[in-house]
């Protein structure tokens, strides 16, 4: 049996899926020999903190107490970059928001993780969208391990897919849609023949879109996990500054009639190819791979040797980005 | 009619103007031409792709009239669209010119638009269409789809093109 110490940085939905997936597998885990110790958890509040073992179901449930995410993890007054520095650990489970503009306090975590060898798995894209360059080479500086599956596609597996099981294969393009709220949102008007504005109200009625709805909707969420696989995939240094991005606040039901007529739907799609970056409304014949509905994701691969291989599954959701963040552990202990 | 020919050129100075020299004798009428330099043939020659309007007796004469000179004429038939495409259009479509809009991709020689699909809601909202183009082949319509994003662009214009379908 092999003990690995974990700290859990960022207790919101993504965080706390991760409490529940390590309660649930706990016996899958042991089984397969990884016995997976979370000796710290941070919220912006506060931290629970434990070097025998932070007993996970009573942390999520001081943390619902007050109604969702009101509550806080626990009294230590840690934030999560002093427990990255401070206490002893071997991995850090970095989820704490995606900040787009400067990388935010996700940044400075994975630096002082890297810092101090400590692994990183991570599903926060911002840090990675902004510094994959510098993270990955600070990682590969101290030996750690840096994986994040979960930035991308949430419990979609495209990294690993690449990297490990088609490895061998030279990539040539990979494109798809990225952003479930954006698919599901383009759905649900051709459905219904409504408004973009009708249908955003529902999804955020769903909650499936957020209250400020401008990082899916315009494209910026989809460029960012793009700038992620080129950055990571392609070996580009792109930021998502780099990328043309068009988002889908001006598509009318019209237009999707139109297409519908002429046999496509309309998808915002992302590509990235050797010489290209790009985020923007697409026509996709019905019937092709790439024409899924409601909030999935999907992507085509395409390789030289393997041809096209074609991927799709839920994006978003707390415990299927467990879901990648769960494999990207196994794969860095087992 | 319209015929379009693909030739070969040497790779020395003046022969573009060797091979067009009869078209203009001959009255016709150069609509495009594309000089493939980065795309030099095994034999170390320049493939030239040409559109032209002639009158379908003086097809012959200009053949002879290039291989004499020395253009090998690797094929010459009568124009016919080989690629269909669509796109969709979103925006002020009308008013800002469509017949502009449209000329810029009719003009190209290798391309043109052959039908067009108009839905306008009301007045002051944003017209959505969908255009059908014809192109001579696969990179020609590439080319005109980009020139219509050009175009639109200019006119805030939303172009939502057709994903790449002939991934291998």
């Amino acid at each position: 049996m092999k003990t690995i110490r974990a700290s859990i940085i960022g207790f919101g939905a993504v965080g706390q899926g991760v409490a529940e997936v390590l309660l649930q597998k706990d016996e899958y885990l042991k089984n397969i020999g990884l016995d997976i110790k979370v000796v710290a958890i941070a919220d912006s509040k506060g931290a629970a903190i434990d070097p025998d073992g932070v007993d996970l179901s009573k942390v999520l449930s001081k943390k619902r107490a007050n109604g969702k995410d009101k509550g806080t993890v626990g009294s230590e007054k840690y934030t999560g970059l002093e427990i990255i520095t401070t206490i002893d650990h071997e991995l850090v489970i970095e989820t704490t928001p995606t900040d787009i503009d400067t990388g935010g306090v996700g940044l400075a975590n994975m630096r002082a993780a890297f810092e101090h060898g400590r692994d990183v798995v991570t599903s926060n894209k911002g840090p990675l969208a902004l510094k994959y360059r510098e993270l990955a080479g600070i990682a590969s500086e101290n030996g750690s391990n840096f994986k994040f599956e979960a930035t991308v596609g949430g419990a979609m597996p495209i990294i690993n897919l690449i990297r490990e099981v088609l490895a061998g294969n030279d990539i040539i393009s990979i494109e798809g849609i990225l952003n479930g709220t954006c698919n599901y949102i383009l759905t649900r008007m051709m459905e219904e023949q409504a408004s973009y504005e009708q249908m955003l109200a529902e999804s955020q009625e769903l909650g499936i879109a957020e209250t400020d709805p401008a990082y899916d909707v315009e494209g910026i969420d989809a460029a960012c996990k793009l700038v992620i696989l080129a950055n990571s995939i392609f070996g580009m240094d792109a930021t998502y500054k780099d990328i043309d991005v068009t988002g889908i606040t001006k598509i009318t039901p019209e237009s999707l009639m139109l297409a519908q007529n002429d046999g496509y739907v309309v998808k915002l799609i992302g590509e990235v190819r050797k010489d290209l970056i790009r985020v923007g409304p697409r026509l996709v014949p019905v019937g092709h791979p790439l024409a899924v509905g409601g909030t999935l994701n999907v992507a085509s691969i395409q390789t030289d040797l393997a041809g096209t291989v074609t991927i799709t599954g839920k994006g978003a959701g707390s415990i299927e980005t467990a879901s990648a963040i769960i494999s990207d552990v196994i794969a860095i202990y087992r | 009619m319209r015929v379009s020919m693909d030739i070969e050129l040497k790779d020395i100075p003046g022969q573009l103007l060797l091979a067009l020299n009869p078209i203009s004798e001959l009255k016709g009428n150069l609509v495009s031409v594309v000089h493939h330099h980065e795309k030099r043939t095994p034999r170390g020659t320049i493939p030239v792709q040409l559109v032209l309007e002639i009158d379908p007796d003086k097809l012959d004469a200009i053949i002879s009239r290039f291989e004499r000179s020395g253009v090998s004429v690797v094929r010459a038939g009568e124009e016919r669209f080989l690629e269909h495409g669509a796109v969709i259009m979103i925006g002020h479509i009308i008013h800002t010119d469509i017949q502009d809009t449209i000329d810029n991709i009719d003009r190209t020689g290798f391309a043109e638009v052959v039908d067009l699909s108009l839905s306008m809601p009301s007045i002051d909202m944003p017209s959505s269409a969908l255009l059908k183009i014809d192109a001579i082949g696969k990179p020609e319509m590439n080319d005109a789809i980009l020139l219509l994003k050009a175009v639109a662009d200019k006119k805030d214009i939303l172009v939502i093109e057709p994903i790449d379908t002939e991934l291998m």
